[in-house]
């Protein structure tokens, strides 16, 4: 255990390698290190940012959606009941017409009846005429008779 | 591995693997060089820090490699702890802490190699009788580190606080401003900064040497029959695993302290 000149030279020595390293290895490993760090941390920050930005889309999608849903709800709510006004009027419109075809067809049967009935009410008359004729035996003067049988006519 | 000729006697093998291969460069006993610790600590530094070098060179801010990841692990680790310690820009305390963690890492680590299979190959290979391997189980590697940071804690000292607000602080605290506190504070100042580099050094050196000395006494009961063989053997691996704790945390208390004395520069009572 002796001091000697091996100290200065070991000092030497010792000073060489702490320049080397502060030249050569510190700063470039320690760069490539805090790139790589910054690397990560943009990229995690990235990805967080993609996270966000997915959710706010699905919930835009997802508001939308519901909007186009309430939509379709008013729409088929319309139509509902564009639909049953539709039926009711065309209800109304069919029972009108029934009820105006039913008069139309009731005025024509009055209108057959009473056209039946005069002619019947002649044919009768004639009958009657003819009938009286053949109990009579002689002719009936229509003319002379015209009255009579008028009135015949108009009893039956 | 004792010379040839020089009986094997337990204080022979021990002096031996404690003795420096030295090259005296003058006349006066500090004008010695311990050859074999500056190389190994150097040859080590040259390997840590050039593997460093070679993968931050390859280093990407993408997907790094797993090679990139471990240095990276390294060095957070590091900028961790004294991110904890010292509040500022590491532009330079940083590499510091980084140089001192590894550099002590890897010449701590040394002693994992059972020491004849380094004299095997020093001895052989290189041709050298005396070689010590472990670098800080010499005091110089330890005290060069350590007065370095305190040099470096000095220069910042006057850097940060200037000239005046350093010495106002040597001599207004911790007891506070009064005139009649000054010498007292001073003595208090001197004492804290005459231990820092000695308790900085000797606390890495003492826990290494030691080691070192409990290993030295493994191999030679090893080395002493069958039985000392498969003793020798078993505590020595048990030690050995110890070690790899104390080697790592011995290297992590010498850059924690660094960090420590550089935050204290920095930072005004």
């Amino acid at each position: 255990m002796n001091i000697n000149l091996t100290m200065i030279v070991q000092a030497i020595a010792f000073f060489a390698f702490i320049w080397f390293c502060k030249a050569f290895i510190w700063p470039p490993l320690m760069r490539a290190i805090e790139t790589r760090q910054k690397q990560i941390a943009d990229g995690l920050a990235a990805g967080e940012e993609g996270k966000k930005s997915l959710e706010n889309a699905s919930r835009q999608a997802e508001e939308q959606i519901a909007q186009a849903r309430a939509r379709a709800a008013e729409i088929v709510a319309q139509a509902e009941k564009r639909q049953s006004q539709m039926i009711e009027e065309a209800k109304t419109a069919a029972k009108a017409e029934g009820e105006r075809e039913l008069a139309a067809a009731k005025s024509e049967i009055a209108q057959e009846v009473s056209r039946a009935k005069e002619t019947l009410r002649a044919q009768v008359a004639q009958l009657a005429v003819a009938g009286a004729e053949q109990i009579l035996k002689r002719e009936v003067d229509a003319r002379a008779h015209a009255a009579l049988l008028a009135d015949v006519q108009r009893q039956l | 591995m004792a010379a040839a000729g020089e009986a094997l006697t337990p204080t022979s093998y021990i002096g031996h693997h404690l003795s420096n291969r030295t090259i005296k460069l003058g006349d006066s006993p500090f004008w010695t060089l311990h050859i074999d610790t500056f190389l190994t600590a150097v040859f080590l530094g040259v390997i840590g820090f050039g593997f460093l070098w070679w993968v931050v060179r390859g280093a990407t801010s993408g997907v790094p490699t797993k090679r990139q990841a471990f240095v990276e692990l390294l060095i957070g680790f590091v900028d961790e702890q004294v991110k904890g310690i010292f509040h500022g820009s590491r532009a330079f305390v940083g590499p510091l802490a980084l140089t001192v963690f590894v550099w002590v890492f890897l010449m701590n680590a040394t002693k994992f190699i059972p020491i004849d299979l380094v004299g095997l190959f020093t001895g052989k290979v290189m041709q050298q009788k005396e070689w010590f391997p472990v670098p800080t189980a010499d005091v110089n590697t330890t005290f060069a580190l350590a007065l370095s940071v305190w040099f470096l804690m000095l220069f910042y000292n006057v850097k940060v606080k200037g000239v005046g607000g350093w010495v106002h602080e040597l001599t207004c605290t911790p007891f506070g401003s009064n005139p009649l506190m000054w010498p007292l504070n001073l003595l208090f100042n001197a004492v804290e900064y005459l231990s820092k580099p000695l308790s900085h050094s000797l606390r890495l050196y003492g826990n290494i040497y030691a080691g070192k000395i409990i290993f030295l006494l493994l191999w030679m009961w090893a080395a002493s029959g069958l039985m000392g063989s498969i003793f020798g053997g078993v505590l020595a691996l048990g030690w050995l695993i110890f070690h790899i704790l104390i080697v790592a945390l011995q290297a992590y208390i010498f850059m924690m302290l660094t960090a420590v004395y550089m935050a204290m520069a920095h930072e005004s009572h």
